[in-house]
């Protein structure tokens, strides 16, 4: 049984950061019409933004959380305002391939500087160590994570669904020209919406520092699993991207401890599946 | 939605002489290789890449489909070409027609799967189920995981043909590469591919039409990847290997660059747009991940300022479709 609680764990942090970055792409996808594939690329930013910070700046983990965020969100918007931003009125593809081409650039330049290795990163002196549950042993670190993550996703949805620049947010979703006839600067508003998008991948990579190594392809192989995640949650509903994240987090980690084999294609094999029975996603509206 | 391409001419007969004649250069330049001093392995690669792109670029192109997934026909069809090579001992042509019919196969499925959704959510799809198959295939014991299938024999084809002698290879697949193209530009001028060209243009109108355009999608989509099955086991016979490589996200990429550099939608665009970038990575070879980077800026600079690639810019000038 101490296996499977185990896994159990692992699966709600790796649905912890399915959950952060479908959200984000969701976001992102409501107001830019953008698939960002750039996403992975910039958890993996995140994750070394907040190496730097700790051996070149020795500013330490709670400060990164913080930092990494708004670093790689300020290098997001400056992305949106040179490139993006050209792309309104294009079919959807296009985004999609410049993202891609952003995420090529950022991976082959972290790799040039830092092979294909992983750089350790230390779990913080406050988050060391463990606790006994009776159950099971739970590492601290890695119950952080996931309660953290957790309370940033529903504090995302909250500052979208609840609050008055929420609102004005899913007005410009839904019809810009008019929103911006109301004298709202939808322009700005979809740059922010943009580096908040990225600034909450850039926390996911913060978060994973510790348990998984920084390393340059680190975003890669996870940004297709949350496509994955993606068509099977649909992107109509925030909250259906969080609950979709984490379940499919402890699909996954019970998926290793029943039949390890089948635990990289799970997620892909669930999307297969929800296709062939419900073909618009779970909560999505049709595309 | 705005269309991909924004100039579609209608193809007149001169517009179809014009294209004749260009296939026709094309072909003797490429006959012609033997004979200049060009590194025919090099060439034979390009080309099974300008079919896997003029594959690609017939769902892109003229469907509007845009696959994320391509290379795991071309990494299906590679696998299965090489494992009836070595291991079945077949001759070349009929490990040809395996590998051929294990991409139609496996086309079938996972068009029946992706073509439910469109736009944006089709390319996160066949992405992700390329990535399915990659797991598939490094676990599974006939790919030999990490080393890939190699040592592929080529054996003689029809029996005649000896395909160890480079200049006979480089023959049997430009031959090759050219029935195929031929092939997608029949499709692509057929009433079929005029319907498809609607469905790009104007799905709801098509459908209103009368039109079952799924069914119109998911014969693309086989054609397409069966077409792409093809390029796959070609390049068996030109590489001598089968590897993860072939089935690899980067390579599903690295289509649709070529295409994008070539022109979308155009008939001779995915050819040029394959030789530039095959090109570019010989002579780019020893510095690393740089060429990575290099195809990230392509991808970047063709979206923002040269989205009807090579072909599609003059095609525009001279106002004809090529």
């Amino acid at each position: 049984m101490q296996a499977l609680y185990a896994q159990l764990l692992v699966g709600l942090i790796n649905g912890s950061f399915y959950a952060l970055l479908s959200l984000g792409l969701a976001v992102i996808f409501g107001m830019l019409n953008i698939i960002n594939f750039a996403h992975g690329a910039l958890y993996m930013m995140g994750a070394f933004v907040a190496y730097f910070l700790l051996n070149l700046g020795g500013i330490n983990y709670w400060w990164a959380l913080l930092l990494a965020p708004i670093i790689v969100g300020i290098f997001g918007m400056i992305l949106e305002r040179t490139m993006l931003k050209f792309l309104t009125g294009l079919d959807h593809l296009y985004g999609l391939l410049l993202t891609f081409g952003i995420a090529l650039i950022v991976q082959g330049v972290f790799q040039n500087y830092f092979g294909s290795s992983g750089l350790p990163y230390a779990i913080p002196d406050q988050l060391k160590g463990g606790m006994n549950l009776g159950f099971m042993f739970l590492p601290v670190y890695r119950g952080w994570v996931v309660i953290f993550s957790l309370v940033v996703c529903l504090a995302t949805w909250f500052l979208i669904e609840k609050t008055r620049l929420g609102a004005y947010l899913r007005a410009a979703t839904e019809n810009p020209t008019l929103v911006r006839a109301f004298g709202i600067n939808v322009p700005r508003m979809i740059t922010l919406t943009y580096g908040l998008g990225v600034g909450l991948a850039a926390l996911a990579g913060v978060l994973s520092a510790p348990i998984n190594q920084v390393r340059p392809l680190m975003g890669a192989d996870l940004i297709i699993v949350v496509f994955a995640v993606v068509v099977i949650g649909g992107m109509g509903s925030i909250m259906g991207s969080i609950i979709t994240g984490f379940a499919l987090g402890v699909i996954e980690g019970l998926t290793k401890y029943f039949y390890p084999e089948a635990s990289n294609t799970v997620v892909f094999v669930l999307m297969v599946l929800v296709l062939l029975v419900k073909p618009t996603g779970l909560t999505g509206r049709a595309a | 939605m705005t269309a991909l391409t924004d100039d579609t001419l209608p193809v007149t007969p001169r517009a179809m002489r014009d294209e004749m004649i260009l296939f026709v250069v094309m072909a003797v330049l490429l006959a012609a290789v033997p004979f200049s001093g060009i590194y025919p392995f090099f060439v034979m690669q390009a080309l099974c890449f300008a079919l896997l792109a003029c594959a690609f670029n017939l769902l892109i192109g003229y469907g509007g489909l845009l696959s994320f997934g391509h290379a795991m026909f071309m990494g299906t069809a590679g696998y299965c070409s090489a494992h009836a090579l070595k291991v079945w001992a077949l001759p070349p042509e009929l490990g040809i027609l395996v590998g051929i019919a294990a991409a139609f196969g496996l086309s079938l499925v996972t068009g029946y799967i992706s073509i439910r959704r469109q736009g944006i959510y089709f390319s996160m799809i066949t992405l992700a189920l390329s990535q399915l198959l990659y797991f598939i295939y490094l676990q599974a014991p006939f790919t030999h995981g990490e080393d890939g299938i190699q040592g592929i024999p080529q054996g003689r084809m029809f029996g005649i043909f000896d395909l160890t002698k480079p200049t006979v290879l480089y023959y049997v697949v430009l031959v090759g590469f050219l029935a195929g193209f031929l092939l997608i530009y029949r499709i692509i001028n057929s009433p079929f591919g005029e319907v498809l060209k609607s469905i790009r243009e104007n799905e709801p109108r098509a459908i209103s039409l009368g039109y079952r355009t799924d069914q119109y999608k998911f014969l693309a989509f086989v054609l397409s990847g069966t077409l792409a099955g093809f390029a796959g086991a070609l390049k068996v016979f030109v590489a001598q290997n089968a590897s993860l490589t072939d089935v690899h996200w980067s390579m599903s990429g690295e289509v649709v660059l070529m295409t994008l550099v070539g022109g979308l939608g155009t008939i001779f665009g995915p050819v040029v747009g394959a030789f530039v970038i095959i090109a570019m990575q010989q002579y780019l070879a020893g510095f690393g991940q740089w060429v990575t980077v290099i195809q990230g800026s392509i991808f970047v600079i063709c979206v923002l300022t040269f989205r009807r690639g090579v072909i599609g810019e003059i095609a525009h000038y001279f106002r004809r479709s090529l």
